[in-house]
């Protein structure tokens, strides 16, 4: 018997139209067309979603969590990138 | 008893002990995945047949609920074809049987649509898509096992020699089918087979694997002889309802 684990795939969920897909969990399947199958039946039960993607879990390139501070520390002092100086005009609402 | 209860007796049995028999699998599946899968679609079998029992309650007007006539006959009362008693096996077995039946059931429903009868009608509409589902899970899975290793290949393969048997059964008609036929209701299994040698066929090609020729073909379930399998599943199917006469829950 194959004591081979099937590889782990990641599983993104449209929940409806004009929505865009959720990453929502991952699972195991031998193939894509099986990891589709499975994420039917264990993320869309409850009537969740109307598009499946699955990608396998090995193809996604992350950044090295080493690297956070020069990644992500600059932006937090560039308050100027949020666009809360302006004066809203007198009447303008649901800002 | 009318040809109409009998008739639809038929349909809820075999969704009933197919359910049933799936449902033994939960927390057992091979993976938490396929657990799951298959839990679903013991669910879904289930669920059409409480439709078919509640249909033929009213149809039979004895009085019984679609409780008693799911809980409360004998062996000898269940007219399920002899495929769905079958034991689980290993995962090759269970896929086996679920496609055998899954793609005749495909092809039933489909025509069963156009029953004159506007209930039946309207359950193979809500079931037809439940089991285009279960087919491609099984069928899929047959092609994998059947075209995956060699191990995997020859345990399919000996489900596929074993299950043929079973297989002409589905296509079982007799004068319960005729009257009904005449009038539009019941849907005439003949005329299904070339579909389905045609359906299975392309899939078994797929999975490399191949019908046993010669084979014994085993009938009786639909009259009520059924294999010793049976009287397992009733025993743990009823055991509520037998040992707590009118419990609810």
């Amino acid at each position: 018997m194959s004591t081979k684990e099937w590889p782990l795939w990641e599983v993104f969920i449209r929940s409806k139209q004009g929505l865009s897909h959720k990453h929502v969990g991952s699972l195991h399947a031998p193939d894509a067309e099986m990891a589709v199958s499975n994420a039917r039946d264990l993320y869309t039960r409850r009537s969740e979603g109307i598009s499946i993607w699955v990608v396998e879990s090995s193809q996604v390139f992350a950044n090295d969590p080493a690297d956070s501070d020069p990644l992500f520390e600059p932006s937090q002092t560039k308050i100027y990138r949020h666009p809360t100086f302006y004066e809203v005009p007198d009447g303008i609402e649901h800002m | 008893m009318n040809s109409l209860y009998k008739y639809i007796l038929r349909i809820a049995d075999d969704s009933l002990i197919l359910g049933q028999r799936l449902s033994e699998l939960c927390g057992h599946g091979p993976i938490i995945e396929e657990d799951i899968a298959l839990t679903n679609i013991a669910l879904d079998l289930i669920g059409q047949a409480t439709s078919l029992y509640e249909y033929a309650a009213i149809v039979g007007g004895e009085g019984k609920t679609a409780d008693d006539i799911a809980f409360l006959r004998f062996e000898r009362e269940y007219v399920n074809v002899l495929l769905v008693e079958q034991p689980n096996g290993d995962f090759g077995m269970t896929i086996a049987r679920q496609w055998f039946f899954d793609s005749f059931r495909v092809l039933f429903y489909d025509a069963m649509l156009e029953s004159t009868d506007q209930q039946l009608a309207a359950i193979a509409e809500k079931s037809l898509k439940e089991t285009k589902y279960h087919w491609k899970h099984s069928s899929e899975w047959l092609v994998r096992l059947g075209d995956g290793t060699d191990e995997s290949h020859d345990r399919v393969q000996t489900a596929i020699n074993y299950l043929h048997r079973y297989v002409d059964e589905l296509f079982f008609m007799d004068e319960v089918d005729t009257a009904l036929i005449t009038e539009g209701i019941a849907v005439d299994l003949a005329s299904l087979k070339v579909a389905f040698d045609a359906k299975t066929s392309e899939v078994m090609e797929m999975a490399t694997l191949s019908f046993p020729t010669n084979n014994w073909k085993q009938v009786g379930g639909r009259v009520g002889k059924h294999t010793e399998h049976l009287g397992h599943i009733l025993s743990e199917l009823q055991y509520m309802q037998r040992a707590y006469p009118n419990m609810e829950w």
